[in-house]
């Protein structure tokens, strides 16, 4: 399992440049580092499903990002950090570093031995019951298609939210009245 | 930026769009049909399928990708997908349940056609996240051009 | 300790984001640091499901090669596939809201933006 850790390791560095660097445009790009890297770490940890729709996904996320830094003087400016900010955040850190201490030691399952209470009905079902070969597709869009359905919801939301933030139409009819 | 919008990137990209962007979405397609033998689904498909589009509007330019799908044919599309995936579960209620697979046993597992309402059910959700994405990628893109009037 | 060390090395995955979320100034900066945030819990759930030396959970066309008793837990894969789909719209209202304000205040500084302008 040693490449599980060299990638995790690179996903660290590269998150670490990304919220450090002073360039936007090169903490976008860190950032894809990171996303392609957890893509290959997806496909390590025999998730072929994820690992493809991560990949795809990643791309998309950096292309919307760089078009919404690209061609600004701005990307090159610092602004710095916000000290009280960074205060809660170390503070916080520690509480959550104790917090995931205190639940190693109290029996979760080690890496590598999933429990599978529930979930071994899957697996053993769901050739039969639904008839496709993949069983995460199964699970997504019969055994659990309300999660699809919500997801759909959610989705359509967001659409609507974009198109509304970023509507042409009554903006500047508003201004015009708030300057009367 | 907009010179650029309007008439696209150099002619290399233009070569190099034209002979990959149809199989970009010829791949999408068959990660979409494929979805319930092999690994893909809805999601990813449809990403694909956006990114084909996208890499048509991003190499030439506003006019040829408006052409072919405008913002308000987005809207269309996303709508219809979640109208279809919505009717399919809405059929299910006439066989007893939400979400009932009722056409399962129609073919053997592992060929396309076989897993009952599963692939119609992915191509319904490739079209919503598909459209939906372009969609998003069309109007963030168009609001460079209004930000900037602005400042 | 050693078993729980890919546990360990998300976790400071985590902690990443949240810092950039918590002390960054530049609005751009916060939100790489949610999606940071969203990998590493996407990426701890999909370690949950993980079994040592387990296989894909996609059956063979020639039955009987992969038993179903090898195969990783499903379950936590279907809920990431819709959560990665989630974040990136999620991502994408966010990236709308920073440039309508930088449309509105002519800064992504965030600690400038409570000043009022016309």
């Amino acid at each position: 399992m040693i490449e599980l850790y060299v990638l995790l390791g690179l996903m660290i560095a590269g998150a670490v440049i990304a919220v450090e660097v002073k360039n936007l445009l090169s903490a976008v790009v860190a950032v894809g580092v990171v996303g392609l890297g957890l893509s290959v770490v997806f496909l390590l940890l025999k998730a072929p499903d994820v690992a493809l729709t991560q990949l795809v996904v990643e791309i998309a996320a950096v292309i919307l990002l760089i078009r919404a830094t690209l061609h600004r003087d701005i990307a090159s400016k610092f602004l710095g950090n916000r000290p009280f900010g960074a205060f809660v955040a170390f503070i916080f850190l520690v509480l959550t570093t104790y917090a995931g201490v205190l639940i190693f030691k109290s029996g979760m399952p080690p890496f590598g031995e999933p429990l599978m209470a529930v979930s071994r009905f899957y697996p053993l079902n769901a050739l039969e019951g639904t008839g496709a070969m993949n069983v995460v597709t199964s699970v997504i869009l019969d055994y659990r298609a309300y999660d699809t359905l919500g997801e759909a919801t959610v989705l359509f939301t967001a659409v609507v939210g974009v198109l509304t933030v970023m509507r042409k139409m009554g903006r500047k009819k508003d201004l015009q009245e708030n300057d009367e | 930026m907009s010179k650029e919008r309007e008439r696209g990137m150099s002619v290399i990209v233009k070569t190099v769009t034209r002979l990959t962007v149809g199989l970009i979405l010829l791949y999408g397609v068959y990660v979409v049909l494929h979805g319930h033998i092999t690994p893909g689904g809805g999601f990813a498909g449809g990403v694909i399928i956006a990114l084909s589009f996208i890499n048509l509007d991003l190499a030439f330019g506003k006019r040829v990708s408006s052409g072919i799908l405008s913002k308000e044919g987005t809207g269309v599309i996303e709508a219809m997908g979640a109208l279809l995936f919505l009717a399919l579960a809405l059929i299910g209620m006439k066989y007893g349940i939400f979400f009932k697979n009722f056409m399962h046993p129609d073919g053997e597992p592992g060929e396309l056609v076989s897993a009952g309402i599963i692939p119609l059910e992915n191509i319904a959700i490739a079209l919503k996240v598909g459209a939906g994405l372009f969609g998003i990628f069309l109007t963030l893109i168009a609001a460079q051009k209004f930000e900037a009037e602005k400042k | 300790m050693n078993a729980y060390m890919p546990y360990v090395l998300c976790l400071v995955l985590f902690c990443i984001g949240i810092f950039a979320i918590l002390s960054k100034k530049n609005i751009i900066k916060i939100i790489l640091g949610i999606i940071i945030a969203e990998y590493a819990v996407n990426l701890f759930l999909v370690m949950v499901a993980y079994k040592a030396g387990g296989r894909a959970a996609i059956f063979s066309p020639n039955r009987g090669e992969i038993l179903p008793e090898v195969m990783v837990d499903p379950l936590p894969h279907a809920l990431v596939l819709t959560s990665i789909v989630i974040g990136l719209a999620t991502t994408a209202f966010m990236i709308a809201l920073a440039i309508r304000l930088y449309g509105k205040y002519g800064t992504f500084d965030i600690t400038r933006m409570r000043e009022l302008r016309g």
